[in-house]
């Protein structure tokens, strides 16, 4: 039942996402949030802001550097709104790792739950890696989870990733789903400790 | 680290494992369900051939698409996706025993005002929601945290979230609010002094006199806003308020065990020695209504300021903010935001669509009228709000003075139903999020403010201190301002 999944380096062309507090709003607006599956999610990625008034393409980076695999982002990247929509559509669209300065929390959950590492370094860094995809838009990126490094061209750099990602990542455990239920009798005993839970819940 | 604090307690009652990613495996008391988040996750349980673990913990209602208008909530709904949302639901409610509040019951509305309202939110509670307000619950002293789909489909199959436990920051506010200030501007100002991602790793508990001196539904509204403040959870102590908003309802035990539950309560507070990871205090003595001025929710002024310089700001993170801010309002810095025009009054959502927030807007509106050139809506957090506000006539208030009065759901909070901001209006909101684009249009602007405030700016056309309707003349700002002929 669990995907093994074991997630030790992804890698590929590079997008950079400029910007600090990029909310999950603007990642994915709420009125495509309308459909009972993820399946159409890539379609609406920043959709207003990668279109002009007349609704035709922009320079936005997504539409410049089409197949990247690895977006780079800023701080506080994913705030807002809970909604799964967002790195769903990401990865949709083909992100398979992101690097930056921060990320909102349930956000980076949602990457985690999705098998997506999302690594940090600070600012100056990650200025000089968008820079750097900027000049090499078919340059390769790659992020080893396991080692904390990122490399590009002839540069590697270190980085941070969350431990309990880390670790979820590279033993393949980041489905929860399979792990918590192999624990049902633990959780049985932890109910039984809880005053409010009724026997017939 | 934390220790003795009400979320260590309710931490550790619900703990049931450490997993081998270091995370914790965390029992979740009561599971809240809305139509968007969910049938991704149902889906998933049917591809793995899971069953609903605790299907008398989850309760599930419909609120992000629900359309307002009453002919339009006739089935099927004529939006061909939110039917086959709601339709959805209702299936997977229905195939797994869960409770549904539907359109019918009288009881739908917004996840974070109906749970409260029917006493399914209590004290010593883990709390979660595929909703980022889900730190509402906090109010009664339980930890609310909002969750992305897996995760539903986590606490569907298991009853559980794998999560890290966070650092607690004591907040205290201090001081007494003066007329026409509230508990949104309490959350407001605290945003502002910390900041939008001030609350990153961090569960907010707030106390102190400002925070002890409110209701339930103004610590709600406060709990409300703790993720616009970065904090994935916020939560108050519970006290005789709480105990007393809750007895007596729904699904509150009765009697002897009322008192018994009480001791549960009573024995998860956070001890007097508590230890916190950090402590804030927070000055709300006098402080003027607040409103944001700008494109984030820590973009906040007192009504009396005027719209900061982008290099008044430390960082280069809220420069770049405020320039960005500045061409989306299209204001000037040094502008005060009194007189800017409104082109719409937004009055509900699961920060303030309470009844005492009609009732506070009520008193505004009171003899008054909205402006011709603004649009003007009331929409009731749930249907148990718009009885209670109809019963007491509150309803004929906003309508006498010119308001739409509409049935319950999230509406333009977001605009997933037919209720959203065209162009570039401008829309006096109650609600929490003024990000570009978050009320349906992509040049919207968004003016965050208490529902008095929005019930001022709608009679005016024009943000106004709501403060000139209550008789008390705002101190050193001269009279008639705001009021020059137009």
């Amino acid at each position: 039942m669990t995907p093994e999944n074991h997630i030790t380096e992804v890698g590929g062309t590079g997008v950079p996402i400029p910007g600090d507090d990029i909310d999950t709003d603007q990642i994915l607006p709420a009125r495509f949030m309308k459909e009972v599956t993820f399946d159409n999610m890539a379609d609406y990625l920043f959709y207003d802001a990668r279109r002009d008034d007349d609704g035709e393409f922009n320079d936005h980076p997504l539409n410049r550097f089409e197949g990247a695999s690895i977006a780079v982002i800023n701080s506080n990247f994913g705030c807002g709104s809970s909604r799964e929509h967002a790195p769903q559509a990401m990865m949709r669209w083909g992100v398979d790792g992101i690097v930056g300065e921060s990320y909102a929390e349930i956000f980076r959950d949602n990457c985690k739950s999705l098998g997506i590492p999302a690594v940090t370094t600070d600012h100056e860094t990650v200025v000089e890696l968008q820079e750097w995809i900027e000049a090499n838009p078919d340059g390769n990126i790659d992020i080893d989870v396991e080692n904390e490094e990122v490399t590009y061209g002839d540069t590697t750099i270190d980085v941070d990733i969350d431990d309990a990602m880390q670790e979820a990542l590279v033993e393949g455990i980041w489905d929860t789903t399979a792990l918590m239920y192999s624990n049902r009798s633990k959780v049985e005993e932890t109910v039984a400790g809880l005053p409010y839970v009724e026997g017939d819940d | 680290m934390s220790n003795g604090t009400l979320y260590d307690k309710v931490w550790e009652k619900h703990k049931v494992a450490e997993l081998p990613s270091g995370q914790d495996q965390l029992f979740i008391g009561l599971h809240l369900v809305h139509e968007v988040t969910s049938p991704q996750a149902f889906g998933m349980l049917r591809e793995r051939d899971l069953n609903v673990a605790y299907p008398g913990r989850t309760f599930a209602t419909t609120d992000h698409i629900a359309p307002t208008e009453a002919e339009k909530r006739k089935r099927p709904l004529t939006d061909e996706q939110s039917e086959e949302m709601l339709s959805a639901l209702e299936r997977n409610t229905s195939d797994n025993g869960i409770t549904f509040f539907g359109f019918e019951s009288g009881k739908q509305g917004i996840t974070h005002v109906v749970a409260p309202e029917l006493g399914l939110s209590q004290p010593g509670m883990t709390v979660a929601c595929g909703d980022s307000h889900t730190a509402t619950h906090g109010a009664f002293g339980s930890i609310g945290v909002g969750i992305g789909t897996s995760q539903i489909r986590d606490v569907l199959a298991t009853g559980c979230i794998a999560a890290d436990k966070q650092k607690v920051r004591r907040i205290n506010v201090e001081g007494e609010l003066g007329e026409g200030v509230y508990a949104k501007d309490i959350i407001l100002k605290i945003i502002q002094d910390l900041g939008v991602d001030g609350g990153v790793g961090h569960v907010y508990e707030y106390g102190g006199e400002a925070i002890e001196a409110l209701d339930m539904e103004g610590r709600l509204a406060v709990c409300n806003m703790s993720i616009e403040g970065g904090a994935r959870a916020g939560y108050i102590n519970p006290d005789e308020t709480t105990y007393e908003y809750l007895e007596g309802r729904e699904y509150v035990p009765e009697g002897e065990a009322f008192e018994e539950r009480k001791e549960y309560w009573e024995s998860i507070k956070s001890d007097a020695d508590a230890k916190y990871d950090d402590v804030v205090t927070v000055d709300a003595d006098g402080i003027d209504p607040l409103i944001t001025w700008g494109i984030n929710p820590g973009q906040v002024i007192e009504i009396t300021d005027t719209v900061p310089q982008p290099d008044d700001f430390e960082t280069r993170t809220d420069r770049e903010a405020a320039e960005q801010a500045l061409d989306h309002m299209d204001i000037e810095p040094g502008q005060s935001m009194l007189g800017y025009d409104v082109d719409v009054a937004f009055l509900g959502t699961c920060t303030n669509g309470r009844v005492s927030d009609f009732e506070e807007a009520a008193k505004i509106l009171e003899g008054n009228q909205v402006d011709d050139d603004v649009r003007a809506l009331a929409v009731p957090g749930s249907e148990s709000v718009r009885a209670e506000c109809e019963a007491r006539g509150i309803d004929e208030t906003f309508i006498n003075a010119g308001f739409q009065w509409r049935r319950a759901g999230c509406s333009m909070c977001l605009a997933m139903n037919d209720d959203s901001l065209e162009g570039d209006e401008v829309c006096a909101s109650s609600s929490n999020r003024n990000f570009i684009g978050r009320q349906g249009s992509k040049d919207g602007r968004t003016v965050l403010m208490s529902p008095a405030m929005v019930a001022a700016a709608a009679v005016e056309g024009e943000v106004a201190d709501v403060r000139e309707y209550l008789g008390d003349e705002p101190a050193g700002s001269p009279s008639g301002v705001g009021e020059a002929a137009d």
